[in-house]
């Protein structure tokens, strides 16, 4: 099964797609509803052509980043450190549980509130959202990296920062590295709802705006671009993490 | 497509390794009950930190209402009785969203680990479904189904149903094959395997599932309603937001706040109570 080639196992996929067409064609879905497949497709070349969808989406994917990239690296080092000293967990832990179960699309209006409608709300909700997925996933990875490793590098010398750089972090990579996929799909969800919400620019406001006005063809051809995109960081993703976690044995 | 798609979650620290005999373990309880005064008191500066900051106009009272203020408004909000109805709307959007989500996906993946032509057809398009943000597909479902609870609800079933799938079906094929023949072997049926051995192996998986899922399910419920406006704790955030009504939008959070403490600590709960024959309930 996993040896299938690619057209055969994407099939279902096409099949999906030319029904969408036939339903459409055949009269069995008003395209007010549903439009065109080769119309959505004709729009996503019009938009990719003008330069509106580059330019959305890279203002998306900027803010995207920048939030993930910050939560990221704060994130391991707060999970990091929690692992590490008793006194930082203590002050550290009641606040990721009291923050871990609040939805974080309710944070939308609290971000309006602190920094306006403009980029910095956006990516300071995405930086929120995706901070808890790492602390956790860091502090489960870095505690249960084996004592007997650290007990080495201790005895051997190693300061403190040497052990959490060289042996704390490595051995709790693959479960950081998970919780950045986790942290990943979240920045996508909340971009697009931020953008949504906060209709100013990027592929969310490019969504609503078409809806708004009706042009259905232009917003499916945004909708599945973002859909489109989301798979295509993760699958990118999950290849770098397959490639930095390629000594160990699978 | 083995891969599995576990996400990581809020799990309490197992520190068993230490459990060795009663005089440590009451030494250890000793300890836990001062980690938790530590761990309370945090909490409580942070609060009044807050209030502190506030009322003494270290921060603009608009951007950081004190805390008194929000809890007061939340106070009244409850009095009235519009806190609950606000809150009572957005979990049963939530939940009811859930709850389709999982009828439809728990079978389908126990379906796609049990059939190849199933599997087959969905796999792909669970593998494609699974990471896409599925928020951004809410335009459609109003388009499709107008702006009241259906398209909500409906926007909240799509947006569980892949996590649903794929841990059903990683659950199910996780399933140890020589428990499957022995049942055959001793007679039993296909739907006594299915009911007897395939579903109580893969349940926990299965509530892991649950568990990643219902939190998004509250992601998107509270989006929808910020979007799409009417009742419910989202709708009524934005509004108090719409009218620079900051206290109103933190008395707001905090409401939100507990009611994903107490919707993830029951399911906690709940699998704590179905899993009693686990061996994950012994060693936790």
């Amino acid at each position: 099964m996993m040896s299938m080639a690619a057209p055969f196992r994407y099939a279902p996929l096409l099949i999906l797609l030319l029904a969408w067409e036939a339903a459409t064609t055949f009269g069995l879905i008003s395209t007010q509803m549903l439009p065109h497949l080769t119309t959505v497709l004709a729009s996503w070349w019009d938009l990719m052509v003008g330069g509106e969808l580059p330019a959305q989406a890279y203002r998306s994917l900027s803010r995207s980043f920048t939030g993930l990239g910050a939560a990221v690296v704060l994130g391991i080092f707060i999970g990091v450190s929690m692992a590490g000293s008793r006194a930082f967990r203590l002050f550290a832990n009641p606040i990721v549980q009291a923050f871990y179960p609040m939805p974080k699309s309710a944070l939308i209006p609290v971000v309006i509130i602190w920094f306006g409608l403009g980029d910095m709300s956006k990516i300071s909700l995405i930086f929120l959202g995706c901070m808890l997925p790492v602390v956790i996933s860091s502090y489960n990875g870095a505690r249960g990296v084996n004592p007997f490793f650290i007990w080495s590098a201790r005895s051997l010398g190693a300061s403190r920062a040497a052990v959490a750089v060289q042996v704390v972090l490595p051995g709790a990579m693959p479960e950081i590295l998970n919780g950045v996929r986790t942290a990943l799909a979240f920045s996508f969800i909340l971009m697009v709802s931020s953008e949504l919400v906060i209709a100013r620019d990027g592929l969310g406001y490019l969504i609503s705006t078409f809806g708004e006005s009706g042009s259905y063809p232009a917003m499916f051809a945004v909708i599945l671009t973002v859909a489109a995109l989301g798979f295509i960081a993760d699958r990118t993703y999950s290849a770098f993490m397959r490639y930095v976690l390629r000594w160990r044995e699978s | 497509m083995s891969e599995t798609r576990e996400l990581p979650l809020a799990a309490a620290p197992s520190e068993a390794a230490v459990r060795q005999d009663a005089s440590r373990r009451a030494r250890l309880r000793s300890g836990q009950v001062t980690d938790f005064a530590i761990q309370a008191s945090v909490l409580i500066s942070i609060g009044i930190i807050w209030e502190i900051a506030s009322r003494g106009g270290f921060v603009h009272p608009f951007l950081l209402p004190p805390l008194s203020e929000a809890l007061m408004r939340l106070a009244s909000n409850a009095a009235a009785g519009t806190l609950f109805v606000d809150l009572g709307l957005t979990l049963y959007r939530a939940l009811s969203g859930f709850a389709i989500s999982a009828a439809i996906a728990v079978p389908l993946g126990v379906m796609m680990a049990r059939s190849a032509p199933v599997r087959w057809f969905f796999d792909p398009l669970v593998s494609i479904g699974f990471p896409m943000p599925k928020i951004a597909f809410l335009p459609i479902f109003i388009l499709w189904l107008d702006i009241y609870d259906t398209a909500k609800i409906t926007m909240v079933a799509f947006s569980c149903f892949f996590v649903i799938v794929s841990a059903s079906y990683a659950g199910t094929l996780a399933v140890d094959r020589w428990q499957i023949w022995s049942a055959r072997s001793f007679g039993a049926s296909e739907r006594q395997v299915l009911t007897e051995i395939i579903l109580p192996m893969a349940l926990p998986q299965i509530l892991t599932g649950f568990q990643i899922a219902l939190p998004v399910a509250m992601i998107t419920t509270i989006v929808t309603e910020m979007l799409m406006g009417g009742r419910g704790i989202g709708g009524a955030m934005i509004m108090a937001g719409r009218f620079a009504d900051s206290v109103g939008v933190f008395s707001g959070i905090i409401a939100i706040a507990l009611l994903g403490f107490v919707v993830i600590r029951t399911l906690e709960v709940i699998r704590r109570r179905i899993l009693v024959w686990h061996a994950e309930a012994r060693s936790a």
